[in-house]
């Protein structure tokens, strides 16, 4: 079986669009473009208001109330609010079937995002933030300079977890039906195609498996190294005893 | 009247119609639900508790033990569904496979929820253990597991209530258990909506998670006596 698996992978014309039928590349552009869409709309609602609630620690029942939008099971509210929709919508357009696939993704990804910022700035050193108020920073300056990048560990592990789930459930919203990677494993199964079926599996795995990678790089190049700890013994040492003897310089001057 | 009333009959609110007329095979897709969501997590514990031990044990299985998990968990759900049976040599749709995938995501979460717990542990309790004669072996059966049961329940209640909603998509591709009120309510849906199937199983998935949660925060109290003597 697996032999046949990878002869339906390696077959060109399963990639390539033919008069029949939707090639790998069309559908993972699909799956990327409906994924892409939630988690950027996810991440342009949770991040200001995980932001804003960590900092001033007002609304915080609204992260509560997310994480138990978690316990509905996914399969069940998208399939609702595609009954609910879809029939609004006529003719030769997919709007009534991306619609509720796309609210249901952003339900998805929010509550890892929000819990996640929330929690990030909330564990935030309290002296370093009283440092940061102490230098004259107002509270938009620390918020945005200090306990942003200071979370930016938590925030990044919250983001892709929300954006494996997405690319999961991007799979499932092939089952009523919708384009994307999760084609090939639903139309495998109807058609007795199974190696069609498993291979449609094997490239949802692999491109979870690569978006996390991706996000994984991005996230070693966008938090501080002072903050996830890649930075060697030394060069810490080095700058800490320079500015210990610049303390005691102004204060011997004073 | 009769307007009324056939738009009334396909109203969300009267899923408990509905559960009533299909009693017996709700029930039995409720019972498949949950021992799907139950026996893996099982399963899962008894393989993650010497994993996380050896992960404890010894510190350099720690990291590559953890990458292996957080791989194994990055599988969406269908796909490791669908990728089970050639790996195991089972028939492409096999009833095996939705537990076999349970438990493989089960041990990836409870391995590293197992060695948090242990190393929950502070050392001043190990050595106390120690000096009052405890060997190694008894040592981790009556001290150390007993005192990482908050943590380790902590991981069962999150595995539990994701496994009940990764059933319902196995429902999906054809398996017996509450997804199959979706599937049905999607196929009833044509050319009208029709809610009651969708809103029960919607329901009965979310009642099965909070149950099974309430069931595991018992278990946590009945395991830590102590804890609850300490706060009173």
């Amino acid at each position: 079986m697996i032999s046949s698996v990878i002869t339906w992978l390696n077959d060109p014309s399963h990639w390539r669009d033919t008069r029949l039928n939707t090639g790998i590349i069309t559908q993972l552009e699909a799956h990327l473009r409906f994924s892409g869409i939630a988690l950027l709309i996810a991440l342009l609602i949770a991040l200001p208001l995980g932001l804003f609630i960590g900092h001033t620690g007002r609304l915080s029942w609204l992260v509560a109330a997310a994480n138990a939008l978690r316990a509905l099971p996914t399969v069940g509210v998208l399939v609702l609010l595609t009954v609910m929709i879809a029939p609004n919508f006529h003719g030769r357009t997919d709007t009534g079937y991306v619609i509720p696939t796309e609210i249901v993704l952003v339900l998805l990804a929010i509550p890892p995002i929000l819990s996640n910022t929330y929690a990030g700035v909330q564990n935030v050193d309290p002296a370093v933030r009283d440092a940061a108020f102490g230098m004259g920073m107002t509270g938009s300056q620390v918020l945005l300079r200090v306990e942003f990048p200071c979370s930016l560990p938590l925030i990044f592990s919250g983001f892709r977890s929300a954006t494996l789930q997405v690319i999961a459930t991007a799979t499932i919203a092939s089952y009523i039906p919708l384009g994307g990677l999760g084609r090939f494993i639903y139309d495998g199964l109807a058609q007795q195609d199974f190696p069609q079926m498993i291979g449609g599996g094997v490239l949802v795995a692999a491109l979870a498996l690569s978006a996390d990678l991706l996000l994984a790089a991005v996230q070693r190049y966008a938090v501080s190294r002072g903050i996830s700890g890649r930075i060697s013994k030394k060069q810490v040492a080095a700058p800490d005893s320079r500015l210990a003897t610049v303390t005691q310089a102004e204060v011997a001057t004073v | 009247m009769t307007v009324l009333a056939s738009s009334s009959s396909s109203s969300p609110l009267q899923f408990w119609g509905y559960f009533m007329d299909h009693r017996s095979e709700d029930l039995g897709w409720l019972w498949d639900h949950t021992w799907l969501s139950v026996l893996p997590v099982v399963i899962g514990l008894l393989i993650a508790l010497p994993l996380g031990w050896l992960a404890r044990r010894y510190r350099w299985v720690y990291p590559p033990m953890m990458s292996i998990t957080g791989l194994l968990y990055t599988i969406p759900s269908i796909a490791l569904f669908v990728l089970i049976p050639p790996i195991f040599g089972l028939g492409a749709l096999d009833p095996k496979q939705v537990p076999i995938a349970l438990t493989i995501y089960s041990v990836a979460l409870l391995v590293r929820v197992v060695a948090d717990g242990l190393a929950s542990v502070s050392d001043e309790t190990i050595q106390a253990a120690t000096a009052i004669g405890y060997k190694p072996v008894g040592r981790l059966f009556r001290v150390e597991l007993p005192i990482a049961v908050p943590v380790i329940t902590a991981g069962l209640r999150v595995a539990l209530v994701a496994n009940v909603s990764i059933v319902a998509v196995a429902g999906t591709i054809g398996m017996s258990n509450l997804g199959q009120l979706f599937t049905q309510g999607f196929q009833q849906s044509t050319p009208d909506a029709y809610y009651p199937p969708i809103v029960l199983g919607i329901v009965l998935c979310v009642l099965l998670a909070l149950v099974l949660d309430l069931s595991v925060q018992a278990l946590n109290r009945l395991l830590t006596p102590w804890r609850r003597a300490v706060r009173t």
